[in-house]
């Protein structure tokens, strides 16, 4: 069994008016520090197999099909062994 | 072994436990002591309502229709269903979902009656929102209700929202729907027939909600598990979804009765179906579908889990009630049968563990409670206006009253809701009433929410009959009759005898107030404990009234039409500031007594401005409410499209405040043409109401003079621009 | 001429625009599931607002791989008229039947008001009876109707007069204060570019009758009549 980490972010060219309103109140709390915040998803998958650049290449699939939207999205997963 | 702890914990009483242990003659399992707990507590059982409930009128001008979960009248022959309930204390903890599953509980009333919903309506209430808690929580519920209420397609076209201190802490959160279906269509929410089958519909059984029953998971369990939280998730997709497949199996003759799983979702849908069907059922737990492992019956029979439905169907025909729910993607799972003898039984793979009669069950004690008048009320109905000092510049007092939150437009609010889908909104959020054409006819129907709980508060019998008075007011205005009245009671804690009083006095009110009008109160709901830390929320008995306008050419709205039209008061204005805005936005006081309010004259400005809009006399009309004439009169001018302003003339003997701002009742402002005016003149004396030509439309600016002395003079765009984005500035400047 | 209205679980602006064809507009029309396939005797399509199937991924992402919608693409590649309401834009986006995608309004709220859109190209099917530059009365109400589209695409638009509709005020001035949603150059709506597919943000089904405020949506469906009767 395989767990896959699935983000999704809007693209760094595309505004992200969700992020940057956090930006405002993070600095509004005197947080100055922060310089960017970018709002995603996180969805967790369970895959039931264990070859993980088969599961890589269908997540892809995934990722491309459905889950993002590549004209807005970016994203990213990290994937590992679950018992 | 049942403990005192333990039943204690659930909410019963020492003599409820041994009642319950006379009518089983042994101890209840855990599973019978959770389901009687349930059903004999305040929300499904009502034993400290109930005896006050009874005298709530059942009957009026229009046909009433009294069913399980909701109620409704007879228009023509169509069944109108609605109903109000209270989502106070779980939007407290979570705004949001509180909120959203308030809307769903309440819609879901209205669709297992048959009726497709065709319009929400929501009365909130809040702290001031000064304080950031606030401030998160009505934008959390609005959040709320339009997540789920734009999803699902249902408008919300109309509501009130007023802020006050008492609400801090316990905010209140009433959802009102209603619903429309021709009136041999309507469904029950019974169970009958030896064999016929019981359906479990809807989305999967989790933990939800069982909060309330905890205490049984912490004393036979893990000590330490996960407290449940108590709050439901919403997920209106599937409400769609099943709101579909429901009025689709309906369509078919073989669903016998049919009930939403609200409150206690198993428990209360399978002993009330049973109870109301006068029959028995037996159900199988373990074919109940689950979203979670290892759930304890108990569990099943008390989860909250929101979007599923109990069906009682005709034997033999569950294979097509079940692929219309299928072709919806939703359950459709055969869990259990009518059985003959009047019991109901819960099995868990094949062992009984509970099982008692409905009416046992359904039978909640009846309890007489203590009441007293609260002995502060005396001093706080003591105003002497002698000691209230006139203010200077009332243009200032104006704009500061417009600028109060509980009079500001609610547009940001109303902005997020979608308020047109199903295009029968002509008569959108904003006015006195919202308005929906019934397509195809010549007819519409008016709704409003009204409840000044500050009246309430300092005198509950005058309070809760000018809440109804105002609504039916506010339904007139609009061009309709006040049809029928459903009622959402939030009172706090009925076991002390002042907070009772309150009650008691409130619901005499209402009855008297429905009475004169002749219009029954259909449905209802009564949320109790409505107190923090901080004290008692003010007594808030909101009213939801429907209204019947009889053709399309009398729906009129508030706002002023056109330039150089005649504009009327109908009704006297008394030297009277109690409980007002302006006292207590200006003097920082709540004191003295509500408003004088005759029903015999509130009646008869009905009858007046019925007719005068049915003859096409009335270009817009609008009651005077909180702020008074002053604020009532600039709505009319900057709440349209077009802002027309307005030059007044007024003359008395009582004070400019209470002339201005005071919140005398039995008061509309009409506009009409010169010749209608004469018109409406005539009507008026006909009914004795007071009636005066006060000023005229038109210019720039609203200018009002008393006694020939100019005592506001204001521009329009600057009158609207600070009741248009108070709230919208109080809420985003953070 | 026959309309066909694709019903997905979450739409709930269908009834709305049955409505509007069958009792305004006087024209045959039926509603199709969206499991079905079928698109016969079907002259123009509409896909109702709503929430398709939720919407809880992102707008219109699952309706996609919905079996209708492949024989919508085919039926639009056929020159078959298509249009795409609100969450219906949002889906022929994702499918690819027009460029660009939406994300959410720029206040993060929904907004369910009237706006006015300006015609851009009356030259279109669905603009065909509009007057030159006519500011139409319509609502919006939608959460994600801030449309995106990269800078070379916009151009492509605008080179092929492909922006039908664009946000403006009641004067049909278009600027950043007539923008409702942030949405690129105040875009309203689009077409393909053979002309024969039409997204927009604003519901014309809730403005067709006088009595609702406004009826200038009609001329939209009204054009579409007229370009389908003077094609057969």
């Amino acid at each position: 069994m395989l767990e896959a980490k699935v983000y999704i972010t809007l693209k760094k060219t595309v505004a992200d008016p969700q992020g940057l309103t956090i930006k405002h109140a993070l600095e509004s709390l005197e947080y100055k520090e922060v310089k960017q915040v970018r709002i995603g998803k996180l969805v967790i998958l369970q895959l039931d197999m264990n070859d993980e650049e088969e599961a890589k290449k269908r997540l892809d699939q995934m990722c491309q099909k459905l889950l993002a939207n590549s004209i807005i999205e970016d994203y990213t997963f990290e994937l590992a062994p679950v018992n | 072994m049942i403990t005192k702890e333990t039943y204690r914990a659930l909410g019963l009483r020492d003599e409820e436990y041994q009642r319950i242990l006379d009518i089983l003659k042994r101890e209840p399992t855990t599973t019978e002591l959770a389901m009687f707990s349930v059903e004999w507590s305040e929300h499904c059982g009502y034993p400290r309502s109930r005896n006050l409930l009874k005298l709530l009128p059942k009957t009026g001008k229009y046909e009433a229709l009294i069913g399980e979960d909701s109620g409704g009248i007879i228009v023509d022959d169509l069944a109108i269903i609605f109903k109000m309930e209270s989502h106070n204390h779980p939007s407290q903890i979570e705004p949001k979902q509180g909120a959203a599953t308030g809307v769903g509980g309440i819609i879901r009333d209205i669709f297992t009656a048959g009726a497709r919903p065709v319009a929400s309506l929501n009365s909130l209430r809040f702290g001031p929102l000064s304080e950031p808690y606030n401030r998160y929580l009505l934008k959390g519920v609005v959040d709320g209700i339009q997540f789920y209420g734009n999803c699902l397609g249902v408008p919300t076209v109309g509501g009130e929202i007023y802020f006050d201190e008492s609400y801090s802490g316990n905010c209140l959160v009433n959802c009102m729907s209603i619903g429309i279906t021709h009136k041999d269509k309507l469904a029950r929410a019974k169970a009958f027939g030896v064999g016929n089958t019981i359906m479990y519909v809807g989305s999967s059984t989790g933990k939800d909600g069982i909060g309330g029953c905890s205490v049984l998971a912490s004393q036979e369990f893990k000590k330490g598990e996960e407290k449940r939280p108590a709050v439901q998730i919403g997920d209106p997709f599937t409400e769609k979804c099943l709101i579909e497949a429901t009025l689709e199996a309906l369509e078919t003759d073989y669903v016998v009765g049919i009930k939403d799983m609200g409150a206690a979702g198993l428990t209360c849908s399978t002993s009330e179906m049973a109870e109301a069907g006068d029959s028995g059922i037996e159900i199988e737990l373990n074919k109940v579908p689950r979203r979670e492992e290892g759930m304890e019956p108990w569990e099943v029979m008390m989860s909250e889990s929101q979007e599923r439905m109990l069906v009682c169907i005709k034997k033999g025909h569950e294979k097509e009630i079940s692929a219309i729910f299928e072709k919806w993607d939703l359950h459709g799972v055969i869990i259990g049968e009518v059985i003959k003898e009047k019991v109901v039984r819960i099995k868990n793979n094949d062992e009984v563990i509970a099982e008692a009669t409905p009416d046992s069950l359904a039978s909640a004690p009846v309890y007489d409670m203590p009441f007293e008048k609260p002995s502060y009320l005396d001093e706080i109905n003591q105003l002497d206006l002698d000691t209230i000092s006139e203010p200077e510049d009332y243009s200032k007092v104006l704009l500061k009253l417009l600028s109060s939150l509980s009079i500001a437009s609610k547009e940001w609010v109303y902005e997020q809701y979608d308020h047109m889908v199903q295009t029968n909104t002509i008569v959108l959020p904003g006015s006195d009433a919202a308005v929906l054409r019934l397509k195809g006819r010549d007819k519409a129907l008016a709704a409003t929410s009204d409840c000044n709980s500050r009246y309430c508060y300092l005198n509950p019998k005058a309070g809760a009959r000018i809440a109804v008075a105002e609504a039916a007011r506010n339904i007139v205005c609009s061009g309709a009759e006040p049809a029928a009245v459903t009622d959402c009671l939030n009172f706090a804690n009925p076991e002390k005898p002042d907070r009772y009083w309150y009650f008691k006095n409130c619901i005499e009110g209402i009855v008297d107030a429905c009475k004169t009008f002749n219009i029954a109160v259909v449905s209802g709901n009564v949320s109790f404990y409505n107190e923090s830390t901080e004290g008692p929320i003010y007594p808030t008995p909101t009213i939801g009234m429907i209204g019947v306008i009889s053709s399309l050419k009398d729906v009129t709205t508030q706002y002023f039409k056109d330039n150089n039209d005649l504009i009327i008061l109908l009704g006297e204005t008394k030297n009277e500031l109690g409980g007002s805005e302006y006292l207590k936005v200006i003097h920082d006081k709540v004191k003295g007594d509500a408003p004088g309010l005759d029903l015999k004259s509130e009646s008869l400005l009905h009858a007046t401005i019925l007719a005068a809009i049915q003859k096409g006399f009335v270009k817009s009309a609008h009651d005077c409410s909180e702020g008074g004439l002053a604020v009532a009169l600039s709505e009319c001018c900057i709440s349209g499209d077009n802002m027309i302003g307005a030059s007044i003339t007024l003359d008395g003997e009582i004070r400019k405040d209470s002339l201005l701002f005071g919140e005398s009742q039995s008061r509309v402002i009409i506009s009409s043409d010169a010749d209608s005016a004469a018109k409406i003149e005539k009507i008026a004396l006909k009914h004795n109401v007071p009636f005066a030509i006060i000023g005229k439309t038109g210019g720039d600016n609203l200018k009002i003079s008393i006694n020939n002395e100019k005592v506001i003079d204001s521009k329009i765009p600057e009158l609207r621009n600070i009741w248009k984005n108070s709230l919208r500035n109080s809420l985003t400047a953070e | 001429m026959n309309f066909g209205i694709i019903v997905f679980p979450g739409s709930n602006c269908d009834h709305d625009c049955f409505y509007v064809i069958k009792d305004v507009l006087k024209q045959p029309v039926r509603y199709i599931w969206h499991k079905e396939t079928g698109l016969d005797n079907i002259d123009c399509i509409i896909i109702p607002g709503g929430f398709s199937y939720g919407d809880y991924l992102r707008c219109g992402a699952i309706a996609k791989f919905s079996p209708i919608m492949a024989s919508v693409i085919d039926f639009a590649n056929r020159g078959g008229i298509v249009i795409g309401i609100c969450n219906g834009f949002q889906i022929l986006l994702e499918v690819g039947l027009l460029p660009g995608a939406m994300h959410r309004n720029t206040g993060l709220h929904f907004i369910c008001k009237y706006i006015n859109i300006l015609t851009e190209n009356r030259d279109t099917v669905f603009t065909d009876i509009c007057a030159k530059d006519q500011v139409l009365k319509i609502p919006i109400a939608h959460n994600e109707g801030n449309y995106y589209i990269d800078e070379r695409s916009l151009r492509e638009l605008e080179d092929n007069k492909r922006i039908v509709f664009r946000y403006c005020d009641a004067d049909g001035d278009v600027s950043q204060r007539s923008n409702p949603n942030g949405a690129v150059s105040n875009i309203a709506g689009i077409i393909n570019k053979r002309g024969n597919v039409l997204g927009m943000m604003p519901h014309p089904e809730r403005s067709s009758e006088g009595e609702l405020g406004s009826s200038d949506g009609l001329l939209i469906f009204k054009s579409i009549l007229k370009a389908c009767k003077g094609l057969k």
